[in-house]
């Protein structure tokens, strides 16, 4: 069988009408990012499976949500743990559109601060940052004001 | 809106100008009760005697009541409550808060818990802007202005919340010029050098206090802690560095004077405090004006 037969196989857990797919999660986060998109709650069909071979992640995860959509917002929250996440939104079994996450200008929630004498860190608060760098990520903590350097990000 | 101080950088120019005027006129008129009939809410989760002094002489000057406590171990925190709960409830009981926390943060949370306004007394070692206010009030008194100044910031620049706070505040009048003198392992962070350059300040790093101070016009000591060295034996080369003493002064501009927010340790030999050019005594009672000022800014009372 030609390998990009084989590939094709494999990635076809099963094949969705209507939804997204995204695509290209690193697979140590998969659960991060089913765990921030809330998709505990999701009633429609989910499939995911990790541990893909990817040139670019070494090994990926991916995830097809029947009948579910993502406002950019909403998506972008993942940046933070799968940079270079894909989604390929399926109607009628057909790939209509491909979108890549951006890192938003705020994070909120999601990421802890760094530092462990902020208020937040104390207290139950959202946290919330300013991006002040994209690449690599710095997160300016709007409480204490000290920046999580992206080696430093913990996921809440 | 409601009005609070949590961080120097919220501030504009203009509400720097405005409280250093105000700060003038309780100078001259000290006591002007603009606080009659109202109730300040004094805050201290860890205990600081001067600047709580300081404050609550200020709230008295104004005529205001005060209310609160001087360390968390006598409030109910030490029951448990929650900062967002102490700050709702006596929220609900005054006019204005004064708070010091010990953890970074706490003041820009409780500004947004509270319908009143908050004013930052110290959290941890993030913010302390009415220390950076009278710093300033200081150096106009002095020098008769903002712009042009050359100051010379001494000692532990890295960790030294006040440094970078004045920092901050002083870029924004015209051509300021900075002279840091600092051991290697406390010197001034990248993020604050990188400020300078983008904004086009001259800035220059010395290792040792020496006859660089005769182009200061004014000298910024700072504590150098032990326990901010990694290895004590680095300590103690540094610790007597970092010394002003009387006779280092003898050629230092007539308008030079030396301020730093004490409580100092060793860094400032006594025999500089009967030097005309020794300012520091003076700096923590304008700290009173200013706080009556910066009361006066957030309320809208003048
Ligand atoms: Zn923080």
């Amino acid at each position: 069988m030609p390998d990009s037969l084989k590939k094709k196989l494999k990635l076809k857990v099963s094949a969705i009408n209507n939804g997204t797919v995204i695509d290209h999660i690193p697979s140590e986060n998969l659960f991060k990012v089913i765990s921030i998109l809330g998709l505990q709650n999701v009633k429609t069909q989910i499939t995911f499976g990790a541990n893909f071979e990817s040139e670019k992640l070494g090994s990926k995860a991916i995830i097809k949500l029947s009948d579910v959509f993502f406002e950019d917002d909403e998506i972008n929250k993942i940046s933070l743990i799968a940079r270079n996440a894909k989604l390929n939104i399926i109607r009628d079994y057909e790939v209509v559109e491909k979108r890549v996450v951006e890192v938003p200008d705020k994070v909120i929630g999601i990421v802890k601060c760094f530092n462990p004498k902020c208020i937040t860190n104390n207290e139950e608060i959202t946290t919330y940052f300013n991006v002040i760098s994209k690449n690599p990520l710095d997160l300016k903590c709007k409480y204490c004001e000290k920046i999580t350097h992206e080696d430093q990000m913990v996921i809440k | 809106m409601k009005k609070d101080l949590i961080s120097i950088t919220d501030y504009s120019k203009e509400d720097y100008l405005r409280i250093l005027e105000l700060a003038a006129d309780f100078e001259k008129n000290p006591n002007q009760r603009l606080l009659d009939g109202k109730v300040v809410a004094s805050l201290f989760f860890e205990p600081s005697t001067r600047t709580r002094l300081s404050f609550e002489t200020a709230i008295n000057r104004l005529g205001g009541r005060i209310i609160g406590f001087s360390d968390a171990g006598s409030s109910s925190v030490s029951k448990g409550e929650t900062l967002h709960d102490t700050i709702r409830m006596v929220s609900n009981y005054v006019d204005l808060i004064v708070m010091r926390h010990p953890l970074e943060g706490s003041s820009r949370y409780a500004a947004e818990v509270a319908s009143v306004p908050v004013i930052n007394a110290g959290d941890g070692a993030n913010q302390h802007p009415t220390q950076t206010l009278l710093d300033m009030y200081s150096i106009l008194k002095t020098q008769g202005t903002l712009d042009n100044i050359n100051i010379f910031m001494v000692g532990d620049l890295k960790y030294g919340r006040t440094v970078h706070s004045l920092l901050m505040a002083m870029s924004q009048f015209e051509n300021p010029v900075f002279n840091f003198i600092a051991p290697e392992e406390l010197a001034m962070p990248e993020e604050y050098k990188l400020f300078l350059k983008e904004k086009g300040i001259r800035y220059f790093e010395h290792t040792e206090i020496n006859d660089n101070i005769n182009h200061a016009d004014i000298i910024y000591m700072t504590r150098v802690q032990k326990e901010r060295f990694m290895d004590p034996i680095e300590y103690e080369k540094v610790k007597n560095v970092y010394i002003l003493r009387n006779s280092m002064l003898e050629n230092t501009k007539p308008n030079m004077r030396i301020l730093h927010p004490l409580p100092r340790i060793n860094e400032i030999h006594p025999d500089v405090d009967n030097n005309e050019k020794a300012y520091y005594f003076e700096q923590a009672r304008n700290g009173v004006f200013t706080r009556q000022a910066i009361i006066a800014h957030i309320l809208n009372l003048k």
